[in-house]
């Protein structure tokens, strides 16, 4: 196939040719929405070609960044988890950033675009709540009115983010149609955006969605993997063998690879939740086990049936309970310039426990699926250094790992 | 006549008998797998034009009761190839048939297989609200082939230049959404709804049939001198819930 580009994707994605004009890393990606979002997201298209890469713009980006989001973020070595498993093992502490997680990179950032294109409310949808937490917290620092759609399940298992996001200002809309999680809450998000495309500012939180959503998501979060290149570099002397996030839509981890992209070197490793086994429902490892289809507004890899239906999906982090996949990662794998694997359910849970005993850091249950991934790279690379994105802290898990780790420990 | 020209003359022949056209919604398989052929037959009576929906897990230009309706259907296993199935076993209804569908159960079957399939089925065209002119080729292309039309959308936000572009590449008939927002509402109809109607209607080489929150007689009689035929969705879904007669409930809509 042909799509008017080089023969290789990887250059074409680093030269920046990728998303071309139509919003197609390669074959993926795109813009299937209604007509009455088509004005909305040309408008968005063009904010984003007139504002994003500007002096003015980045520099008020930078400064929110700097003194109010607390970047950068450290790089931590983990000495004691580096002897336990093997390979020297660096953490990227997206978790340090206010809220507790990479999300604030991405909806600071797009708070500050939809000020300038003169939105009157936001609306976003979350999963874990750490999108929704961190839309909540830079829409009342921007002054703008915020609507967060949730499904009713993650509003039960991410409780304390609920409260947060209320207290923060914000309207937290429980979602009981479809799978009442994340995929739900998007669809909703999108039912009130195409109510009132023209003063509504949809604040999407994954480098998914249609174009220029995942463009736009992975250029506010690849400040991630710019700090971690340029720290590794003077703390390690040398880039790491290999990078690995954990990979939901996939935010927090393109953010991570796509400075890291040209360093062919560099092996780039994506954990999706593995949940409780490879059966039909019971993960959300949508590159592992999906194929190319169609939702929100993208076209990537997809878990769905035989008839084109979408799947129910499991993860024990809400996070990552998702069946679709933001379209760069679909191309990264389809060029075989990053691999995608999977973590368990329970390798995460045991991932929480080791990294609480030896670092001293408690991580997000999504964050944990890629230190199981990092457990499983040491195994086979002794000696080896690993970057690992810590895309966020697990204070929300805790009414999940009151019933898993801590129901273990009490008993 | 090619398919999609059979279409427009089932719309234009209602409206030269100085009614706009009844386009009827239908969700396959909704309230039961059983009473799927019956019911499309008696709406297929009734109306002029009648819209098989496909059920789909995610539609998300739909509101509570078709989001209600595809629930259901799913629940019950119904798939497009099921409908497919049904149609090829049944004789040919009255009205021409639309498949309305969003785009991942239409890729899973793929563009030539589902054309030909749709074509031997009897379907005359198909909307897919989650395919916009940009992305839509492919489709249409395949479409063509057959003599189907991919039946286009327009907005009361769709730009003038954007509305000519989508006119221009228009068969069957043009979708003209009456209103930003999901299916299932209520919706007034001002004068700018009527000045946008009117405004689409002079530029559009096909019918104009305005959809979106149309539900009762008093809407019809307003849109009247401005569309050449409406879309009757969830109202019609609702006829269905409360177990009422479809085509009984479409005949009294039009008066007669």
């Amino acid at each position: 196939m042909s799509y008017g580009a080089s023969d290789d994707p990887i250059a074409d994605l680093v030269s920046g040719r990728f998303p071309d004009a139509r919003g197609r890393f390669g074959p993926f990606g795109g813009r299937y929405v209604p007509e009455t979002l088509i004005p909305a997201l040309e408008r968005l298209q063009q904010g984003v070609r007139e504002h994003l890469h500007t002096a003015v713009f980045q520099q008020e980006l930078g400064q929110e960044l700097s003194s109010w989001v607390g970047r950068p973020t450290a790089l931590t070595f983990a000495g004691r988890l580096s002897e336990r498993w093997g390979a020297r093992i660096w953490l990227k502490r997206e978790d340090l950033a206010h809220t507790g997680a990479h999300k604030i990179n991405n909806a600071i950032g797009q708070a500050l675009l939809a000020r300038r294109l003169g939105a009157k409310r936001i609306v976003a949808e979350t999963g874990a709540g750490q999108h929704g937490v961190a839309s909540a917290a830079a829409c009342a620092r921007l002054g703008l009115p915020c609507t967060v759609y949730m499904g009713a399940i993650d509003m039960e298992r991410q409780a304390p983010n609920v409260d947060r996001m209320r207290l923060l200002g914000t309207t937290v809309v429980p979602v009981t149609s479809g799978d009442r999680t994340l995929r739900a809450a998007i669809d909703e998000a999108l039912r009130d955006w195409v109510s009132d495309p023209s003063q509504t500012y949809y604040l999407l939180g994954s480098a998914l969605g249609p174009h220029p959503y995942p463009y736009l998501v992975r250029e506010l979060q690849s400040v991630i993997g710019r700090e971690a290149r340029a720290q590794i570099l003077e703390r390690n002397g040398a880039l790491p063998d290999a990078v690995i996030a954990c990979v939901g839509g996939g935010s927090n981890s393109i953010g991570a690879f796509h400075p890291f992209v040209p360093d062919r070197t560099v092996e780039l490793i994506g954990i999706e939740a593995g949940g409780r086994g490879p059966g039909l429902g019971e993960n959300s490892a949508t590159i592992t086990f999906g194929r190319p289809g169609v939702l929100h507004g993208t076209y990537s890899m997809l878990l769905q049936d035989e008839n084109g239906q979408i799947q129910e999906t499991h993860s024990v982090s809400a996070g990552l309970d998702y069946p679709g996949i933001g379209p760069e990662h679909a191309l990264l794998a389809s060029a075989g310039r990053a691999r995608y694997e999977t973590a368990s359910d329970a390798e995460a849970l045991e991932a929480v426990r080791v990294l609480c005993e030896c670092e001293g850091i408690l991580p997000a249950l999504e964050s944990a699926h890629a230190l199981a991934g990092a457990r499983r790279w040491a195994g086979s690379h002794a000696g080896g250094t690993v970057l690992v994105c810590l895309s966020g802290r697990g204070d929300k898990d805790m009414p999940t790992l009151q019933q898993t780790l801590l129901a273990a420990h009490n008993s | 006549m090619k398919k999609h020209e059979m279409l427009s003359a089932a719309i234009r022949a209602a409206k030269e008998r100085g009614e706009p056209a009844l386009v009827a919604y239908l969700t396959a398989g909704f309230p039961s797998r059983d009473s799927f052929k019956q019911h499309l037959q008696a709406i297929a009576e009734a109306a002029d034009v009648v819209e098989i929906g496909v059920p789909f897990t995610d539609p998300m230009a739909d509101g509570v009761t078709i989001q209600r309706a595809s629930h259901a259907a799913l629940a019950q296993g119904v798939t497009l190839r099921w409908i497919l199935a049904q149609l090829q076993s049944m004789p040919r209804a009255k009205a021409p048939l639309l498949l309305m569908s969003y785009l991942n159960p239409l890729l899973a079957i793929g563009p030539q297989e589902l054309a030909a399939s749709a074509a031997q089925a009897g379907i005359s065209g198909f909307i897919v609200p989650d395919l916009p002119f940009d992305e839509s080729a492919e489709l249409r292309t395949a479409l063509e082939g057959q003599g189907l039309a991919l039946v286009q959308m327009v907005t009361p936000v769709t730009r003038p230049e954007r509305l000519g572009k989508i006119c221009a590449s228009s068969q069957g008939f043009l979708y003209a959404v009456t209103m930003t927002g999901t299916t299932g509402k209520h919706v007034a109809v001002p004068p700018e709804v009527t000045g946008y109607l009117d405004a689409v209607r002079s530029k559009s080489p096909v019918p104009v049939c305005a959809g979106f929150g149309i539900r009762g007689r008093e809407q019809l009689e307003l849109l009247r001198d401005h569309v050449d035929g409406v879309v009757i969705g969830s109202a019609l879904v609702e006829v269905l819930e409360r177990g009422e007669d479809p085509a009984r409930w479409l005949r009294d809509l039009r008066g007669r």
